[in-house]
């Protein structure tokens, strides 16, 4: 399958030529496909911010391509536009961005910027509402009379009412209570399942990543050390926790288990995994 | 991005003897220099000057290329100031044409005046590059100290000033934040008439004042938290004291400002 987005031989200088020069990405190939449910894991400052605010044009490379379908985004000032509803960017904590004066017309904001009529908008707008699960109500609302949770879901919505192919989360459920994260994780879910979209979920919870993602992306000081499904990635478990990221709390318990000559499976990330994989060898010991 | 490029205040570290200076003594340098920068009347003393400048720049090592750049923002005012004076002054008539008349003495003007507006930001960029704000607002303090005896809140004018300063870099980066947000929703900044590039701030504006508020805010509890209760028995961690080094630097800079005075004096 051809990739719908890539990176080759990308590099990021910050304030080159002064004393703060900072390399965050050294050359790299990412890649990701059309449909994809895809998480980029790594620590504070490993550069997955910068590599995602590559991704839509917003920072433009020191060296290397960016390409969308094929072609490079910085080819043509339209095309770079263009490719900014293409692939829609949620940044970290998206609720300081809310400016207008209710609900509906901050997310009709993108929309309305890709030129399109009032019945396109109103028909986005309401959709990407029902996306994020808020209620019609909450519509005519002042954004900054919600709760945190709620501002969160409707910057979302400004940007899935977009409709993008791509979309891309900065640390979608940070600060957020588990309730209300995993209602983000479930309304992302949707998205993907329903428009056929290519999610990339930024995070540095492992759980989160092990539960949501087909394919992880590891990225440690500006380069991508590994890739590949949970279990491939999981099971550089040493490096990952040298590079400060760590396995699943799960994951550990197995793998010390296992360790410990317990017949279990390598490839459990989350609780009820976990349950499955326990019950599952209690029967075994049972039958024999 | 433009905006991470702004150089405004903007101190770079480093160890030069001019890095290590007390505060106040560059504070007071520069005082000196631009009160000589306005005494100076003719090539010569503004080319002693621009050596005395030259010099202190070569053993700060801030590379002059930022100093360059810190001009940028201010060509504007530039041009302004070296048309106005060249059509502005009266004397020997050069050309005319119209209602404007350009002179000899406008010439003349518009140069020195363009040359003393450069070397008063050079030094002034000097300044900041070469030391932290905390230590530029602490000199500022020590300073003024004896303005206290009038009742001028000096050390909460320099806790505001230290705290503007602080937030600066903070608030470039939080627009940057936002104007890339903005961005990714298909906002446009750079394009349309003036109109519309006033209305395409909205967007920018309405979460940078009301994340400006917010930080105020916390940083005043805070404050609170901490017992803060302004200047009153406070003490400082760090405290100055002038070098001989220091001591020189600042004779050096009263000796340039004299003797530019009476060059000038002089017609120079």
């Amino acid at each position: 399958m051809a990739a719908i987005i890539e990176t080759k031989q990308l590099t990021h200088i910050y304030s080159q030529g002064t004393p703060f020069e900072h390399t965050a990405l050294d050359s790299v190939d990412f890649s990701a496909e059309r449909g994809e449910y895809l998480a980029v894991i790594g620590r504070t400052g490993s550069g997955k911010s910068t590599l995602i605010q590559h991704l839509n044009g917003l920072l433009k490379p020191t060296s290397g391509q960016v390409l969308f379908n094929g072609t490079d985004i910085w080819e043509s000032k339209d095309l770079t536009r263009q490719v900014r509803c293409q692939v829609g960017l949620v940044f970290q904590y998206p609720e300081y961005q809310l400016f207008e004066e209710t609900v509906y017309q901050d997310i009709a904001f993108g929309p309305k910027n890709m030129g399109l009529d009032a019945d396109e908008v109103d028909r986005r707008v309401k959709q990407s509402a029902r996306f994020v699960g808020l209620e019609p109500g909450v519509l005519e609302k002042s954004p900054f009379d919600l709760s945190g949770g709620q501002k969160r879901r409707v910057a979302i919505a400004g940007v899935i009412a977009m409709e993008p192919q791509v979309l891309v989360l900065d640390e979608p459920t940070a600060g957020l209570d588990p309730s209300g994260s995993a209602r983000i994780l479930d309304n992302i879910r949707t998205y993907h399942q329903e428009k056929n979209a290519c999610i990339i979920l930024v995070s540095h919870s492992m759980e989160e990543v092990a539960r949501e993602a087909e394919r992880l992306v590891v990225i440690h000081r500006g380069t991508i050390p590994f890739s590949g499904p949970p279990e491939a990635v999981f099971a550089h478990g040493e490096e990952l926790e040298t590079m400060g990221l760590g396995v699943p709390a799960m994951t550990r318990v197995f793998a010390r288990l296992r360790s410990m000559g317990v017949d279990l499976p390598a490839s459990v990330y989350t609780i009820p995994q976990a349950r499955e994989a326990v019950l599952s060898a209690l029967h075994r010991k049972e039958g024999t | 991005m433009a905006l991470r490029d702004i150089t405004l205040g903007q101190y770079f570290p480093g160890s030069s003897p001019i890095h290590t200076l007390d505060p106040r003594a560059k504070l007071v340098a520069m005082i000196c220099y631009i009160v000589a920068l306005f005494l100076g009347k003719w090539f010569v003393t503004y080319a002693i000057l621009l050596l005395a400048l030259a010099a202190v720049v070569k053993v700060s090592t801030v590379k002059p290329k930022a100093l360059v750049r810190g001009l940028k923002p201010v060509v504007f005012i530039l041009v302004f100031t070296a048309v106005l004076n060249i059509f502005y002054t009266p004397g020997e008539a050069l050309a005319s044409f119209w209602i404007f008349t350009v002179t000899k003495e406008g010439i003349l003007h518009a140069f020195f005046m363009v040359v003393r507006i450069i070397m008063l930001i050079t030094c002034t960029f000097l300044l900041t590059y070469t030391t932290s704000p905390l230590a530029l607002t602490d000199g500022l303090e020590s300073l003024m100290g004896p303005l206290k005896k009038i009742h001028v809140p000096v050390h909460e004018l320099s806790m505001m000033m230290s705290i503007a300063l602080r937030f600066i870099p903070t608030l470039i980066e939080e627009t940057d934040k936002i104007m890339s947000a903005q961005k990714a929703r298909g906002a446009d900044f750079d394009s349309g008439n003036l109109i519309q590039r006033a209305k395409a701030l909205i967007p920018l504006l309405v979460p940078l004042f009301i994340s400006a508020f917010r930080r105020a805010d916390e940083l005043a509890t805070a404050m609170e938290c901490r017992c803060y209760h302004g200047g009153e028995g406070r003490t400082r961690m760090k405290q100055l004291h002038y070098r001989p080094g220091d001591v020189l630097f600042m004779l050096g800079a009263l000796a340039l400002a004299v003797g530019i005075g009476v060059l000038g004096h002089w017609g120079l």
